[in-house]
């Protein structure tokens, strides 16, 4: 059988978790194996019943009384049970940082190599996978061994599909034996992020900055357009090195991912590492003084300019048409 | 207190990656090296462990000779000393990566240094495993705690935080700890020129370290299918500003 790690927060699902489960659907289908699943910890118990329209034939729910909040070690024990008793073929999680993290843990605790944010598979011995490097830069072909086979999916790669498992779902209540060590990495305390404006990775519209904007106050009209279509700014690296923006505004593999309907990058060359954090962009307008610039490439629309120059004069044009 | 840090030297691609012509590796004929933006965190921090409460700082990475390169950069920014695994350059596996940190660290232990807080980059930006540092802390038996964005030292224990869902994740663990750290935890200080030539100065000690691992090996490397666009030009300087209006408006984001 193959498992997933169903991954939630306090009993709230990690939407993730859903593509994991279409891609190890896949597997498990080209095997011809039942796909199962693991919800750690009692206040996860209710997600069981949704996993079988995702094609869980079996939901193994482990039970324990410390287990009411996030602990890696003791989840990866959990998982480490599981294998023993249930000898699956492979394990997966998301590709998430807690699955990552999980997996790593279950990997080191079983002595055995794990493939990280993989976004294909073919089955056999060793397993051959389609894993991302560099944030999703570059693509690895790699040979996986072990017995089980774990490995993580890579993020927004798989598009969920439903697959209904047929006959009653079976649900199987586990006891794992858990320490004190297995609980000394965890939550002790969470602090709600502050800031009521609108975040980078859920705006419609990120204007984006880079070491083209020269300073601080540079952003000032980034700030303005940003403001005027309801989005929010962003910036590249060259920016947050130079402390003009805070790191949590950085774009692309060090920072976030965004995938607004329009990306505005002002300023911008388009390494890379940049890039690999605006795929998820429907459109992108370039504002750059060199029209040989790399991001052009990656762009639907592009203003040759200085962005000092172009920016407020666009602010301008779009208070124009909202006074009308 | 004694901090180690471990980094791993990756080239500076710019806006493409290109492959060698065997796909398995990239070609860096023209490229320079660096280390993680992660890394770079994760060196400013163990310098400023160091500098508040006093011990050492040791920086650590497994590569090939040339990765003495990283070495100095970091003792440039004030690291006090360094370790070379060195290799003939071929990729190891995290696995294999792993056991030879906790080699150096149990070698480290016998010579009689102590390492109070293992800081590693979140994940390495070229290969992106995610799991030497996990697979480091457990064969040591330390907690570790990844992807922290603040850390604070409090009477032989440390608060750690990373982004959760929905906010902020604390974490409390005692020493001797592992961490690995995420862009944003500080901004790295820039090396200056005295720093730069203490660093030249400074002992780096080579090691050969065993290899076992292999359990995950790259076949090759492939480019991402991606749409290349033409970039429709709506016109140079601010003259262009009614066309994106327009574009904006069709887009109905205005
Ligand atoms: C492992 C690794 C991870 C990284 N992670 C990230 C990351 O998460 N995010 C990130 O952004 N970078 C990241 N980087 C850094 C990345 O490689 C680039 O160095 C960075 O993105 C460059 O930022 P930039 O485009 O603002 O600066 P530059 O490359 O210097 O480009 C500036 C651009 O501005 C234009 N310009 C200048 N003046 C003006 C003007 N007045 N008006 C209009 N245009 C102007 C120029 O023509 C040029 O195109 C990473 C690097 C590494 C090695």
């Amino acid at each position: 059988m193959i498992l997933g790690l169903i991954e939630h927060d306090r009993g709230m699902l990690n939407e993730m978790s859903l593509e994991m489960l279409t891609f190890g659907r896949d597997l498990a289908n080209r095997l011809n194996l039942p796909l199962e699943a693991v919800l750690i910890g009692e206040g996860a118990n209710a997600l069981a019943e949704g996993l079988q329209a995702y094609g869980v034939s079996k939901v193994h729910l482990v039970q324990h009384p410390r287990l009411d909040d996030y602990a890696p070690e003791a989840w990866a024990q959990s998982v480490v049970e599981l294998i023993e008793s249930e000898k699956p073929q492979a394990v997966m999680a998301s590709g998430t940082d807690r699955g990552n993290e999980v997996l790593a843990y279950v990997g080191a605790r079983t002595n055995l190599p794990m493939a990280a944010n993989c976004t294909e598979v073919e089955p056999g011995d060793p397993y051959t996978v389609t894993r991302v490097r560099w944030g999703g830069s570059l693509l690895e072909e790699a040979h996986l061994t072990g017995e089980p086979k774990l490995l993580t999916v890579a993020p927004f790669m798989i598009p969920v599909e439903e697959g209904e498992a047929a006959g009653e779902l079976v649900l199987n209540t586990v006891t794992p034996a858990l320490d004190d060590k297995d609980f000394r990495v965890r939550v002790v305390e969470r602090v709600k992020s502050t800031g009521d404006t609108v975040s980078l990775t859920d705006a419609r519209v990120v204007v984006g900055g880079g070491r083209g904007v020269g300073s601080s106050e540079g952003f000032e009209s980034l700030d303005e357009l940003a403001a005027l279509l309801e989005g929010a700014v962003g910036c590249s690296r060259a920016v947050t090195n130079q402390g003009w923006r805070p790191h949590a505004d950085q774009i692309g593999q060090t920072g976030a991912r965004i995938a607004p309907d329009l990306y505005i990058a002002c300023g911008i060359s388009g390494a890379i590492q940049h890039t690999v954090g605006c795929k998820g962009a429907k459109q992108i307008l370039v504002i750059n003084a060199d029209p040989e610039a790399p991001i052009l490439s990656k762009a639907g629309y592009a203003v040759i300019g200085d962005l000092h120059e172009v920016v407020p004069v666009l602010n301008a044009e779009i208070k124009k048409l909202k006074n009308q | 207190m004694n901090v180690l840090v471990c980094v791993k030297r990756v080239p500076s691609t710019g806006a493409k990656i290109v492959l060698t012509e065997n796909q398995r590796e990239i070609e860096t004929r023209y490229l320079g090296f660096t280390v993680s933006p992660h890394e770079e965190c994760a060196v400013e921090e163990a310098v400023r462990l160091v500098e508040a409460r006093g011990g050492a700082s040791v920086v650590l990475t497994l590569g090939p000779e040339v990765a003495v390169e990283q070495l100095r950069d970091s003792m440039a920014l004030g690291i006090d000393r360094a370790i070379l695994l060195e290799t003939d350059g071929s990729e190891w596996d995290s696995m294999a990566t792993a056991a030879a940190i906790v080699e150096a660290v149990r070698a480290q232990h016998d010579a009689g240094t102590d390492f109070d807080v293992l800081l590693f980059g979140n994940e390495a930006a070229d290969t992106g495993g995610y799991q030497a540092p996990i697979r480091v802390a457990h064969a040591l038996n330390l907690p570790c705690v990844s992807g922290i964005k603040s850390l604070e030292i409090k009477d032989g224990a440390a608060i750690a935080k990373r982004e959760g869902p929905g906010g902020w994740e604390v974490f409390e663990v005692s020493l001797p700890a592992v961490f690995t750290v995420k862009e944003g935890i500080n901004l790295p200080r820039y090396p200056s020129l005295p720093g730069r030539l203490k660093a030249k100065k400074k002992p780096v000690d080579r090691i050969e370290p065993q290899r076992n691992g292999g359990k995950l090996k790259m076949v090759k490397l492939m480019n991402p299918k991606e749409e290349v666009s033409q970039a429709d030009v709506l016109g140079e300087g601010p003259g262009a500003a009614p066309k994106i209006v327009e574009i904006l408006k069709e887009m109905g984001v205005v």
